[in-house]
């Protein structure tokens, strides 16, 4: 199958770079998958489960805030929160929908309250997205 | 004349303060190298960023629904100015000249009839400019924390400044900070933040790709983007600080300790001489004493 390079950064570091098959990116309006030569595109991520699929298995990261930009050289993502599942644990999870909830009620108007409780609930959906993934490789 | 007494303890106080900051030049040194691997580790990030921004920005800019980070309030009566330095001094002029540009801008701003707002992170940067601008500071944050900066620091700062701006508190925003050239050189710069600015595109480079598709839209993409720039640019401007204030801090204390060791050596010269001229003096008196029996 035909590779690109892929790129995934943090602001603190570049987490990923390397050739791979395929990419499943959490794209706020739906999940979608990059394979080589895809048209540019550009799109905002949701927090959720990125996939890389490439040389052995498939890697597995939760990513949160950012963006993933296709172009004819290769897809770069670029997330404030990067974490291999393998590291993430419950907890941390736990403590981030915690205080996702404290920024919905602390939340002054309508609109960034509207914002936030998005957020709420896509990072939930994306705990329960996990478990379900903990469940089925263990 | 000092006694010998005086002159031993002197030495003494000097080879003290000399290992100090002989052990401080090594601190920092090691701390530098760290410093600028985050510095550099963090550079891929902004600069893409930055072209894809820049991107997005040039095609929307004209519109009237672009976001006002991006375009500003159309005025620029109020301007906030924020002051990144470090929480510790013995540093050389690091504090002082971040400082020093700060002072001058917001002085100059000031005689043209604009409002100044100073935005202080970090603790030297706030005790400088407290008595000069103390009606001026509207805002503190100091960064305890032995691990070096974090994102989540400057996410911290980036929404401060946002909330400000979107009150409406003021129209320009420039942050003050030292960008780290090399161990001997750190240049104290100021970079506009809101409105944004961003290096044009190259776009005959870019022609044939600049049709991306976006989703959701350019403008929520835009407007999703923009606060994160906003924290980015502080992030990196936090970095290069820190690698700036360890290079000035290696630099100044490889001074001063090659000072002490000149002090230790016209010190140990004039006890030397001192010692010698006390034994010349007492043995002309056993010998004049002799002499007179």
């Amino acid at each position: 199958m035909a590779t690109f390079p892929f790129e995934l950064v943090s602001p603190e570091r570049l987490v990923y770079s390397g050739a791979v098959t395929e990419v499943i990116v959490p794209g706020a309006e739906g999940e979608f998958g990059i394979l080589a030569g895809h048209a540019p595109f550009v799109s905002t991520l949701k927090p959720g489960v990125l996939t890389i699929k490439g040389d052995g298995g498939p890697k597995k990261l939760f990513v949160r805030g950012g963006f993933a930009e296709a172009n004819p050289q290769g897809l770069t993502v670029l997330a404030e929160t990067a974490i291999p599942l393998a590291e993430l644990r419950a907890e941390n999870l736990a403590k981030m929908i915690r205080d996702a909830q404290e920024d919905v009620e602390d939340a002054r108007d309508e609109l960034t309250r509207a914002s936030r409780q998005q957020f709420l609930e896509q990072l939930t959906s994306a705990a329960a997205a996990i478990e379900a993934d903990a469940r089925t490789s263990h | 004349m000092a006694s010998l007494k005086d002159l031993r303890n002197r030495i003494a106080s000097v080879k003290a303060t000399q290992k100090i900051t002989k052990a401080m030049q090594m601190v920092a040194a090691a701390k530098l190298r760290r410093a600028q691997q985050a510095a550099e580790a963090a550079r891929p990030y902004a600069q893409r960023m930055e072209s894809v921004l820049g991107n997005i920005a040039s095609a929307i800019s004209g519109g009237p629904d672009a976001p006002l980070l991006l375009t500003g309030t159309g005025k620029d009566q109020t301007h906030l100015l924020i002051v990144l330095t470090a929480e510790r001094g013995l540093c050389g002029a690091f504090n002082s000249s971040i400082v020093r540009l700060t002072r001058e801008r917001a002085l100059s701003l000031m005689g043209q009839g604009k409002t100044v707002k100073i935005f202080c992170v970090g603790r030297k940067g706030h005790e400088a400019l407290r008595r000069q601008f103390e009606k001026q500071i509207v805002e503190v944050v100091e960064l305890r924390s032995n691990k070096g900066v974090t994102f989540a620091d400057a996410q911290k700062i980036a929404e401060k400044i946002g909330g400000m701006f979107a009150a409406g508190e003021f129209d320009v925003a420039t942050q003050f900070f030292s960008r780290f050239h090399s161990v001997i050189s750190q240049v104290p710069t100021a970079q506009q933040l809101i409105p944004a600015t961003f290096a044009a595109p190259a776009a005959a480079a870019t022609g044939a790709e600049a049709v991306y598709e976006y989703e959701p839209g350019e403008a929520e993409i835009l407007a999703d983007l923009l606060p994160r720039n906003l924290a980015v640019q502080v992030f990196k401007a936090l970095l290069e600080n820190g690698a700036s204030e360890q290079g000035a801090r290696m630099s100044a204390m490889d001074n001063a300790t090659r000072n002490a060791g000149d002090m230790i050596k016209k010190q140990t010269l004039t006890y030397n001489r001192t010692r010698q001229a006390m034994i010349t003096k007492e043995l002309i008196e056993i010998i004049s004493g002799a002499e007179a029996l």
